[in-house]
Formats: structure tokens, sequence, C-alpha cells
């Protein structure tokens, strides 16, 4: 197709129009519990324009419930990290390690957060009134530590066999081997990982707080929908997939720092 | 005794063998050059006495002690510089001075780092990272980091290759202002004669793989010092290159071989931008390295 002046703007829009167009018209036919276009507007726009507002618990402004998932997705994402990053160093550094730990890894690493959750609340429940919180922490940390976990051992297992021989023929000592070739040479890969699992801590506390009732939006969303308000589950979803996105652009600026390095 | 001695080094990587039965015996403060093809071992030679490679068969003995494992009293100029990426000229040097000098003042450590960075005129590139660098630059910087080792043995995997004729030969001056000032044992690689006629005690050939193994040395009696421009002339060296090229190309004699054309290193960019245009090197791209069958006839 042909390039035109603004077209980086347009499509997307176009795009954007084609998908509300099929909404409008799914909700006008066969699906008529889901709520209009408009409707959702119409309904929305408490939320959307005092996005701070705090009326109640589980009735507050859009953006603050965002910012309490948010706090909540950086706490088990900052444990995911200093768990996973470690893990993934003695995988890619030690074979013993790898043929112990990577079998179960290649287990743990497909089971769904809605399978760990009630574990971790299990977990937990010696917590009492927290276990909510500690138990979502744990299923955001063990969901989202995978891609971190296994880039960062591909990483190191790349670091050119060059480096290592300079480190090997000026005898540095195994922390001077780790901090100054084997983390520099490895942090590209890392920080995909990272990038990684952001994306997945951000699904994971969806389903968390669904589960927990915690505030936040994934908790929103799951209240609505048994208060049968349809249309704020639309604007949870829109709120839920802008957040991934702009998370995802904010780490892939900060990857491509560190390729470049 | 000899201060570095290999005696019937013999090094495989599964398939066969790369070196076999390599004896060599240098003397403390020995300057050798060793020549040979392409692939042929030279490198594998290299990191066995760097301690980088382990022999399958017979022992490297430094000092009188089995090399186990590498060490900074073998300064080694890998052919591929090995720089570390992420970190700039000063701190790559300063890394090897950190390791080797612990106990020098931070003043001092500096001062040291930047004697060399300026010996090998690389000041204006300072703060710069080894991608910002051309080819024959990162090679100073390889060879301004074993430098500043300080170390007994100096291992010099074809150190100069990469570098435009003004910055080789200041460089190869350089090298044996070292060797002379401290009498360290040097080990050079190189695939160029007149470099090894120009700097070394001895030159000994090493014969093409696989089962590569040292020839015959023939020891370099030009007096020192030697000059450049004046060597050309002496009939003596002329005599010695004959020996040396002959030996090597005797190796092959009758022997169909295939001859990599063209050296690659990594990212070699032009040295000198001043240079004119005709002597401008642009890295070969893999499909423009030739290989051609060669018959040498004796
Ligand atoms: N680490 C290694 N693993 C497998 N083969 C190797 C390794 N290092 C060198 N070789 C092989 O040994 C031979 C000699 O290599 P090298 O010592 O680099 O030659 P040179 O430095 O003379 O060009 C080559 O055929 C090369 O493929
Ligand atoms: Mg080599």
């Amino acid at each position: 197709m042909k390039k035109f002046k603004l077209d980086w703007l347009v499509l997307p829009l176009v795009g954007v129009a084609v998908i509300v167009g099929l909404w409008a018209v799914c909700s006008a036919t066969w699906a008529k519990d889901l709520p209009s276009p408009a409707k959702t507007w119409e309904s929305s726009k408490p939320y959307i324009v005092e996005p701070f507002a705090k009326r109640g618990e589980m009735d507050q402004g859009i953006l603050r419930f965002t910012w309490y998932s948010l706090v909540l997705v950086a706490q088990g994402y900052a444990l995911a990290l200093i768990v996973g990053t470690p893990i993934g160093f003695c995988l890619g550094l030690s074979k013993a390690f790898t043929k112990t730990f990577d079998p179960i890894i290649q287990i743990l690493r497909p089971v769904s957060p809605l399978a760990w959750l009630p574990l971790g609340l299990v977990l937990f429940l010696g917590t009492g009134k927290e276990a909510g919180t500690y138990g979502a922490l744990f299923t955001i940390a063990v969901c989202a530590m995978w891609p971190t976990v296994l880039n960062t051992a591909v990483g190191v297992r790349a670091v050119p066999q060059d480096y290592l021989n300079v480190g090997r023929v000026l005898k540095l000592s195994r922390w001077k081997m780790l901090t100054k070739i084997l983390i520099p040479a490895t942090l590209p890969y890392m920080f995909t990982g990272f990038r990684l699992s952001l994306g997945i801590a951000w699904l994971v506390i969806v389903a968390a707080e669904m589960l927990t009732g915690r505030p936040g939006v994934g908790g929103f969303l799951w209240q609505e929908y048994n208060a049968l308000i349809y249309e704020h589950i639309i604007l949870s979803i829109i709120v839920i997939g802008l957040v991934g996105f702009v998370l995802d652009r904010l780490m892939s600026l900060l990857e491509a720092r560190f390729k470049s390095a | 005794m000899p201060f570095l001695e290999l005696s019937g080094v013999g090094k495989a990587f599964g398939g066969p063998p790369v070196l076999r039965d390599v004896n060599l015996a240098l003397e403390r403060g020995e300057f050798v050059a060793i020549v040979g093809y392409s692939g042929s071992g030279k490198t594998t030679l290299i990191s066995l006495i760097a301690g980088l490679q382990h022999p399958d068969t017979g022992t490297v003995r430094l000092d009188g002690r089995i090399v186990a494992g590498p060490g900074p009293d073998r300064g080694v100029v890998f052919q591929n510089y090995s720089l570390l990426p992420w970190l700039t000229v000063y701190e790559n040097i300063a890394l090897a001075v950190d390791q080797v000098f612990p106990d020098l003042p931070p003043a001092a450590k500096q001062a040291h780092v930047e004697k060399y960075i300026a010996m090998v005129n690389l000041a204006p590139a300072r703060d710069k990272l080894p991608r910002q660098l051309s080819g024959g630059m990162r090679q100073r910087v390889s060879v301004a980091r074993a430098l500043a080792m300080d170390p007994q043995v100096l291992l010099l995997d074809e150190p100069l290759s990469a570098l435009d004729a003004l910055t080789r030969s200041t460089l190869q001056d350089e090298i044996e202002r070292i060797w002379g000032a401290d009498k360290k044992t040097v080990v050079l690689i190189t695939n160029d004669v007149d470099e090894a006629l120009l700097l070394a005690d001895r030159i000994i050939p090493l014969t093409p793989g696989p089962g590569a193994t040292l020839g015959e040395s023939v020891p370099v009696t030009l007096a020192r010092p030697r000059d450049r421009r004046a060597l050309n002339h002496d009939p003596e060296f002329k005599r010695l290159r004959a020996l040396v090229t002959n030996q090597l190309l005797g190796y092959t004699a009758g022997r169909r071989a295939t001859v990599t054309r063209k050296l690659t290193l990594p990212d070699i960019l032009p040295e000198d931008l001043e240079a004119p245009r005709t002597s401008r090197r642009r890295p070969l791209r893999p499909q423009e390295i030739k290989k051609t069958e060669v018959i040498l006839s004796p």
C-alpha cells in the first residue's frame, strides 16, 4: 500500500473504528447483553473524567484502581526478578544445576496463574487478613519469573569465550568475573527476560485480583460483572490493555539502551 | 633449564590432532617468532602456553613449573583483540592494571594506564568504547593491555596484522624496545616473515595441519639494533628470508593445498584515513574470501 502523510496515525484509527463498528453491530444484533459503545462511554464517564476519585472501597476512579494494581505488580515483579535472575545465572553457569532443576522448571512453567493462586492463599493462610495480598504476590512472582530465568540462562551460556579468557588470563576472582564480565555480557538477554516477565506479571494481576477481591482494575472488573454493570468490564479491559502496552513500550526502550551498549 | 618449555605437546579437538609432538624451549629473555599457514594451529599453541587450553599429551612448563592454568604472568594479545565491549579503552586497560597491581595507589594506577594508552597513540580515544574504534585501534588497545600487565612472558598472536604499515612499524619498535628494556620472554605469532626477521632471535616455522608440529628453528643472526630500511639490502637478511620462506613452502611442496587468500579479521576498518584511497581496505564479506587451489612445486 502507498504511504501517505499521517498514515501512522490514520491507519491505526481506522483499525480502532472497524473494531468499534463490529462491537456496535454485535451488541445491536445477537449479543443483546453486550453494552453498545455509546452506552459504555456513558456509563464509564465518571470513572474516566475523575480518574482518581475515591467514592468507596470498590467505587473509585479507574486510574486509582490501576495504581493499586500497578503497585502490587511492581512488588511481585521485583520479587520475580530478585529470585529469577540468580536462578538464571545458576542454570547458565552450572550443568549439574541445569540437569537437577531444568525438568522441574519445564513442568512448573506452563502452570496457569489460576492454579498457583489458591496455593499462594493456602501458603499464607497464617497471615490472616493479608493472605490475599501475599498470595497474589506469590502468584505474580512465580508466574512472571520464568522468562527472566530462561533468558538469563541463555545469555550466560552465550557469553563469548573470548571475554571469559580475558578474565581467566587476569585471574579475576569469582566475584569480579561475575560483576565485570558475566553480568555486563548477559545484560541484553536479561533485559529481554525482564520485559517478557513484566508482560506476564501484568497478565497475572487481573486473575489474582479477581480471585482475591482486592481493589484494583481486575477486582473492579469482577465486581462490576457480579453487579451486572457490564459496561465497566469493557472499560477495564481497555485500561488493562493500554497499561500493558505502555509498560511493554517502556521496557523496550530500556532494553534497546542495553542492546546498543 | 629452559624458562619456557613445551615437550611432546599434542592437542586435538575431538577430530584429528591439531598439534602433535610440539617441542619448544625458550631461554629467559628470548624472542621467538612462530610463522605458519593460517589454520595450522598457531592460536592453539598460544592458548596452550597461556594455559587457556590443556594439552592432551605432553607438558608446558614455565620456570620449571607445569602450567596448570592461565595467569597474568603471561600477557596475551589475542588475535581477535578480545576487548570487553562495555568498557572504554581506559577501563579495559585499567581492569588489567587493577588486577595485576592491586596495591598501587590510585594516582599511580591511573598514570600507569595513561602511559600505555599514550604508548599506542590512543590518548584521544581514551574514553571511547571498542565499537567506536577501527580494527587497528582495537588491536593497539589489546597490545597496550598486555604490555601494561608487565608480564614475564608476552604471547602475541598476530598482534599487528590489522595495522597500517606506519602504525605497524611504530609498534614493532615499541615491542622491541619493551623486550630489550625488561628482557621479557616473547613468543610472537606472525604471518609476516619480515616482521619475524626484524624482531626475533629465532624463527620457528609451524608445519601445516592437521597434526602440525614445529619445524627446524632458524636463528636470526642479524645484529641489533636492526634498521628496517638497511635490512632490505642486507645479504644475510635476504638469505634468512629465503630460508624461512622456502622452509614454509617446502612443507606444501608437491602437495595440493587449499590456501585461504585473505586473512579475515573481525571488523577491520581502514586504519589511516589520510592514506591514499587505493590502500583502503574494507572487510571482506564471507563470499568474497577466495579459496584457491594451488599446486606448489618444489
Ligand atoms: N576450540 C576449538 N574447538 C575445535 N576446533 C578448534 C578449536 N580451536 C581451534 N580449532 C581447530 O584447530 C585448527 C587450528 O586452529 P588455530 O589454532 O586457530 O589456527 P591458526 O591460529 O594457525 O590459524 C583449526 O582447524 C581449527 O578449526
Ligand atoms: Mg590464529
